[in-house]
């Protein structure tokens, strides 16, 4: 289990945490998001965040992403602290993030939404002057992308999102954090509304993302797909981080129980 | 069509769209929205030449189709620019007005040399469009509120600031001044089209190629498409809005331009059905009023496609009060097309 501190992880390999967080606070008005909220990410791993509605977990994520400022606490990234004021601080730091509501432009092809905000501009005169993209070099780019995640029914990139399917248009959405997410990737309910197949597909792109290397927090709703790719479970209640358990420690029956308030876990601060 | 593999089995299908050739022409049309007014206006094209007793097809009425297209299609630049945003313009019209005025007045009265003068426009129709972007984005008004209050107030202005007075082609300094520079005459054999046609086209090859070849260009749709997508994917939406209004501003000094070279005069009160027929030559282009798709050269099409029907109607002698009838009627299927169109993948 995750000691007080978190300066080992339950891998055990790893030392420092590559994301963490200590005392995040948020408030909206009279509600109180966050209150004292610490948070670790360790190398390698895929972290799941799960908690009640209006345990804090979207606003917690959010802090992390830079869509929201926390009024107080301290956020590090590789031991540096962060203070991210817009996503594109947090992109541009290598935090990648996959919302819920997709974040895809629908009537945009696949290429453009994999590069959109971060257009190529083609090399000499063409881009410098006319402001040219390198239209075909996303493409190509967008296309090696997504075969390397093993997404091969996505053929054609010139393809626009709306005509993919629901598990298509994550997996482009993921595909997209996963090209330009060099330190963490952060995928908020990313199957809450894919079927049991894409659902498991997309499982399967998290499998990959984190054996490439790449450190995962995944929110999600769903216990059993939390259970399935997650190595720790971060659980938040009342804008508090209660525990953090392992699948192998803990059963789902555990975790809700925690999550609820049934069981109260005291090895977490 | 089969399905060819069974491990994409799930994915593959999702692509097969129901229902045979009408899907089919419906993935098309998604794909190339500038095809079904390309189709319409070739059509109409053929029904004039049949009904307008062989005077329609003659390279005169061409000419002319082209010369009393010119205003309305450069309008209708800035218009597609905001309509893409999901944003609309109401006082095309009258902002263009209100900025050829100025060109003429500070011409005239300042004694400004015409270049300057111009300048002068392009610097106050900037600034309009400013104006309006600096409601929507700043404010978060909707367009449509913040066109329809200018409409009415650049209005009055030209009024104002004209006196109600038509500054004359004497005043403007006759034919070969350059505040008339895009009334000047090119003929091909008896057709007749001016510079002004001429830059029209010009604008429209620009923006056509900043539309489908520049980051801002994909950004203009995105924003228009899904303003969340954008914001989220790192993209300051509310720059590429006010940028979108600045440029609609200048389009309306280049219509303005256009419009004096037209009339060879500057007046409060031309034009009057420019401010709506814009957005008409924008949604038969197959440009969607909910944004994030269409192409510029379907709202060049859609323009010609309102004064074909206009001199068209006209020629083959059928009653005026028609014309109106006419260009709404193909408004509504314009409308119903692309909502049957932005089903595809639903």
């Amino acid at each position: 289990m995750d000691p007080e501190g978190g300066q080992v992880s339950s891998n055990g390999d790893q030392l420092a945490p590559i994301l963490s967080a200590r005392g995040l606070v948020k408030l909206f008005g009279r509600v109180t998001a966050l209150n004292g909220t610490d948070f670790e990410l360790y190398r390698g791993e895929v972290l799941g965040v799960i908690g009640d509605n209006g345990a804090g977990k979207s606003t917690l994520i959010k802090c992390m992403s830079g869509a929201m400022t926390p009024d107080e606490g301290e956020m590090e990234l590789e031991g540096q602290p962060v203070h991210f004021k817009r996503p594109n601080d947090a992109r541009a730091a290598g935090i990648e993030t996959v919302y819920q509501t997709l974040a895809v432009a629908p009537a945009l092809d696949i290429a453009s939404n994999m590069f959109l905000g971060r257009e190529r501009r083609r090399p000499g005169v063409l881009g410098a002057w006319l402001r040219m993209m390198d239209k075909a070099g996303m493409r190509r780019e967008a296309r090696s992308t997504i075969q390397g995640l093993g997404i091969g029914t996505i053929q054609d990139m010139t393809q626009t999102v709306e005509t993919l399917s629901g598990g298509q248009r994550q997996a482009v959405a993921v595909a997209r954090a996963a090209a330009f997410g060099s330190k963490v990737v952060i995928l908020d309910e990313p199957t809450a509304a894919l079927g049991v197949r894409e659902s498991g597909q997309v499982l399967q792109l998290i499998r990959d993302l984190r054996d490439r290397g790449l450190p995962v927090i995944l929110i999600s709703h769903n216990m059993p797909h939390v259970f399935d790719v997650a190595d720790r479970i971060h659980i938040q209640r009342l804008g508090r981080r209660v525990a953090v358990v392992t699948p192998k420690t803990h059963s789902m029956a555990d975790a809700v129980a925690i999550m609820t308030g049934a069981v109260t876990v005291d090895n977490t601060a | 069509m089969e399905v060819n593999s069974d491990a994409s089995e799930a994915e593959t299908a999702s692509f097969e769209q129901p229902g045979g050739m009408l899907a089919g022409v419906q993935n098309v049309l998604h794909r190339y929205p500038a095809i079904s007014p390309a189709v319409v206006l070739l059509l109409s094209g053929i029904v004039f030449a049949l009904l307008g007793n062989g005077r329609f097809q003659r390279p005169e009425t061409l000419g002319i189709i082209l010369q009393q297209t010119a205003v309305l299609a450069a309008l209708a630049i800035g218009q597609t620019l905001i309509i893409l945003t999901a944003g609309i313009d109401l006082a095309v019209g009258t902002a263009m007005l209100l900025t050829h005025l100025v060109v003429a007045k500070v011409a005239i009265d300042q004694g400004v040399p015409a270049f300057f003068a111009l300048l002068a426009g392009a610097v106050v129709g900037v600034a309009l469009g400013a104006f309006h972007g600096a409601l929507v984005t700043k404010i978060g008004l909707p367009p449509f509120i913040v066109t329809l209050g200018t409409f009415y107030i650049f209005n009055s202005l030209g009024l104002i600031y004209s006196k109600a007075q038509t500054i004359s082609k004497e005043e403007l300094g006759g034919e070969n001044s350059l505040l008339l520079w895009t009334g000047k005459q090119i003929s091909f054999g008896s057709m007749r089209i001016t510079t002004g046609v001429l830059l029209v086209i010009f604008m429209y090859m620009v923006f056509a190629f900043i539309l489908a070849n520049t980051a801002w260009g994909r950004h203009v749709y995105a924003t228009g498409d899904d303003r969340e997508a954008a914001r989220l994917a790192g993209i300051d939406v509310n720059r590429v809005l006010l940028s979108v209004y600045m440029v609609a501003g200048l389009l309306y000094a280049i219509g303005g331009w256009v419009q004096l070279g037209r009339s060879l005069s500057a007046s409060s009160n031309a034009a009057s059905d420019i401010n709506l027929e814009s957005i008409t030559a924008v949604v038969i282009g197959g440009t969607s009023l909910f944004g994030g798709r269409g192409r510029l050269w379907g709202t060049l099409i859609g323009a010609l496609i309102v004064t074909v029907f206009r001199i068209g109607l006209n020629l083959a002698g059928v009653n005026q009060y028609y014309q109106n009838f006419a260009i709404g009627a193909l408004i509504l299927i314009a409308v119903t097309l692309d909502q049957w169109i932005r089903r595809v993948g639903r």
